[in-house]
């Protein structure tokens, strides 16, 4: 389709080396004739991306979407989709062949259907080489054994958020770093009547970031690495009885939660330590700043922690990386191409890091020095989600079934129904592994 | 259509010339045929591919992005197993019988309310629209809110009245967030049942009841001697449409619980979409959504026969 040679390779390093110095129309307008991805003539694109949880992210995107259709002169129309929606709108345009060219969504979204994306190896070898490397935890939701199907563009950390006056009443300075520790915090923040709670609802992010810390840590897996299901053991029983206590000391309710109800919940002060994205203290802080005083002191309160170490003595963390593709279906698949390049350059992805307040992690090494984790100490365990990031069971053995295993819930649906008492261990973990071995069997 | 062979020949043999094609196309016979073309053209297109499609999808290994190879019933075998499906259709009977019921009592309630001399008459009759007017995303969205764990006004109105002192878990726990459903539904399904039964009532003649007073009957033998018998044409054809709206209900439970609380709302229509869209394994959620199928055609079977009974149907008197 084109060629990358290692003349345009030095041309477009180089071109990126002036471009601290220049405006961003500038540097777009040099960018796009040095660029190694010529837009085909006449080429439009249309693109999905997920709504935007911190609007000054949304504005800074649109802002990249104008310099490059200004540099290019390929036009872009953005549509926004609630984050759930993406996934099953991409996988009806992949199933009819048309719909958007370029698509932004979650998790291991091009895996599940890997013969329909462009493939992205050159692209990705080229900002690998140019920005330091990929971390390794997104990267293995792109790629296949063949392919990168799609690039991790960002990591959305998802980190324990604490109200530290409510742990300080509980009689810890910070949030534990084991398990044991841990519960003892959440049963003396019950006691105190400053309860903990975690979504156990079918919440893509904040829902399978909680339960996946639990079964990681203490060793359990869905499948092993060569694509055997292990769900049903002593490992993955030990973490439901933990979740089990730790149920025990949330707030009434968390079954039925999605994505937005910890974040309703925490601003409104009825709950003090959950999981979420930094969105919960960017509402808070903006809305301090906008002098409402309640919310100042609370964004005063709220702070971040790392999720706490299994017995196992390994990080264990699921962070919702979000991938972009481009459909193979797509009449211009170097404008796909060019325009992934473009956002991920220094000059643009810079200034959308510190826009998006610490929402979203590089996964490009050499952004690792950006200001926006320096600004505020409280943003600061939201720079490590991508160096983190675990990867999801069965990934390397079958990435297709590993992102079909987290769209039906079954690890959460799994914990739900233990801890709430809705089936007993043996039946519990049965009815997990029959549904892991539909998948992996 | 097949009358093409003993209608035909004589005078256009005479004639002579004219194609077999053309003399089809001014036969009086196959005229009909030509006009319903279209309809059956977009009938075929719009609804036979379709379900032939996802009949077809069901027996085989199709995922999003594969088209899958013939695995026999493999798919309908594993979902007979799988406790989910199981619960998602007695989930899906339940929902359906109750909420059909009570639509259906509630309707016809409200039917013969608004059918009597009430003041503001138009203006009550606008008011019970309004559920059937609002698009069920948003009356979803509504109900999700009254049901919240945490800002439910239910719970915030019984707490400040001192009957509770925590939130009623509504959505969180199976068994109340089914009803919570159920409700859900009824509230929007009631308008619908409502106003085609009114419709139905203002067919009577005023003068049947006007020779049935003149005899001595009371209210209710009024109601069972003529308005039942002759509205229940129009109930049939309601109560079909609504089992028939219920049994395939999709948005609501989709907003107000994803099928959540661990798979307790899913109906056939969530679990399927789950399965199919979400999930990836198309064939799976085509054999949820056929599976619907039989339930559907024995409801349409059901009133059907129960129509066909009718006598006033064969035009005989009532």
């Amino acid at each position: 389709m084109f060629n990358l040679s290692r003349r345009s390779l030095i041309k477009g390093a180089g071109v990126a080396g002036l471009a601290g110095t220049m405006s961003l129309d500038g540097f777009a307008t040099a960018w796009a004739q040095n660029a190694s991805w010529k837009p085909e003539a006449g080429a439009s694109l249309k693109l999905m991306r997920w709504k935007e949880f911190i609007p000054s992210e949304g504005k800074s995107f649109d802002e990249i979407v104008a310099a490059f259709t200004k540099a290019t002169g390929v036009a872009v129309q953005v549509t926004r989709e609630g984050l759930d929606d993406v996934q099953p709108k991409a996988s009806v345009a992949a199933a009819t062949g048309q719909g958007p060219d370029i698509v932004w969504g979650s998790f291991s979204l091009p895996q599940l259907f890997p013969s329909k994306c462009v493939p992205m190896d050159d692209l990705a070898d080229y900002l690998g080489k140019k920005y330091g490397g990929w971390t390794e935890g997104p990267e293995a939701y792109v790629r296949n054994k063949d392919h990168w199907l799609g690039l991790p563009i960002a990591t959305n950390g998802n980190y324990i958020n604490y109200r530290t006056s409510a742990i300080n009443k509980a009689g810890f300075k910070e949030i534990p770093a084991d398990f044991d520790g841990f519960l003892s915090l959440c049963e003396a923040m019950k006691k105190n009547n400053t309860p903990p709670g975690f979504a156990l609802g079918h919440a893509t992010g904040d829902g399978n970031s909680f339960v996946y810390w639990m079964l990681w840590g203490f060793g359990a897996h869905v499948v092993d690495e060569k694509g055997k299901v292990t769900i049903n053991s002593p490992e993955t029983a030990k973490a439901l009885e933990y979740g089990k206590k730790l149920y025990a000391t949330f707030i009434p309710g968390t079954p039925s939660w999605n994505d937005g109800s910890n974040n309703k919940a925490f601003l409104a002060g009825e709950l003090y330590l959950t999981a979420n994205g930094i969105s919960i203290y960017v509402a808070a802080k903006t809305a301090g700043e906008k002098g409402d005083a309640k919310m100042k002191a609370l964004a005063e309160d709220i702070n971040h922690a790392y999720w706490p170490v299994g017995p196992v003595g390994k990080i264990g963390e699921l962070q919702s990386v979000y991938p972009m593709m481009a459909f193979n279906y797509t009449k211009y698949p170097n404008a796909c191409k060019a325009f992934m390049a473009f956002m991920l350059e220094a000059a643009q992805y810079n200034k959308w890091l510190v826009d998006s307040q610490a929402y979203l992690t590089e996964t490009l090494k050499a952004y690792d020095s950006n200001p926006v984790w320096t600004a505020d100490p409280k943003a600061k365990v939201f720079k490590d989600a991508s160096n983190r990031c675990s990867v999801l069971d069965g990934m390397s053995a079958n990435p297709q079934k590993a992102a079909e295993s987290l769209a039906d819930f079954i690890v959460i649906d799994m914990f739900a129904r233990y801890v709430t008492g809705q089936s007993d261990l043996k039946s519990t973990l049965a009815n997990a592994e029959r549904q892991t071995k539909r998948l992996f069997g | 259509m097949t009358s093409l062979a003993d209608n035909k020949l004589p005078q256009g043999a005479r004639i002579a010339a004219p194609s077999a094609l053309s003399r089809l196309m001014v036969n009086r016979e196959w005229l009909g045929f030509w006009f319903m073309l279209p309809a059956a053209a977009i009938l075929t297109l719009l609804l036979v591919y379709p379900l032939g499609l996802g009949i077809w999808l069901s027996f085989t290994d199709a995922t999003i992005g594969s088209v899958g190879k013939f695995v026999g019933l493999d798919n309908y075998s594993w979902i007979l197993g799988d406790d989910s499906f199981i619960n998602a259709t007695v989930f899906t009977i339940m929902y359906t019988l109750v909420a059909s019921t009570i639509k259906f009592a509630v309707g016809l309630y409200l039917a013969l309310l608004l059918n009597k001399r009430l003041p503001l008459k138009a203006l009550l009759r606008s008011i019970v629209l309004i559920p059937f007017v609002v698009p069920t995303v948003l009356s979803a969205m509504a109900f999700w809110w009254i049901f919240d764990a945490q800002f439910s006004i239910i719970s915030w109105s019984l707490t400040k009245m001192g009957l509770i002192n925590h939130n009623i878990d509504f959505l969180g726990d199976p068994t109340l967030a089914r009803i919570c459903v159920i409700f859900a539904n009824i509230w929007r399904g009631v308008p619908f049942v409502a106003i085609t039964l009114l419709a139905g009532l203002q067919t009577v003649s005023p003068s049947l009841y006007e020779a049935a007073t003149i005899d001595g009957a009371t209210p209710w033998q009024n109601f069972r001697f003529i308005t039942y018998p002759l509205l229940t044409p129009i109930i049939a054809v309601v109560m079909t449409f609504s089992v028939l709206f219920t049994f395939t209900d999709f948005q609501l439970i989709w907003v107000m619980t994803r099928g959540g609380p661990i798979n307790s709302t899913h109906l056939m229509a969530t679990l399927s979409y789950q399965r199919a869209i979400i999930g990836g394994s198309l064939g799976e959620g085509a054999a949820i959504s056929t599976a619907m199928v039989p339930f559907l055609l024995a409801a349409i079977m059901f009133s059907w026969f129960g129509l066909q009974k009718r006598k006033w149907q064969q035009g005989s008197d009532a």
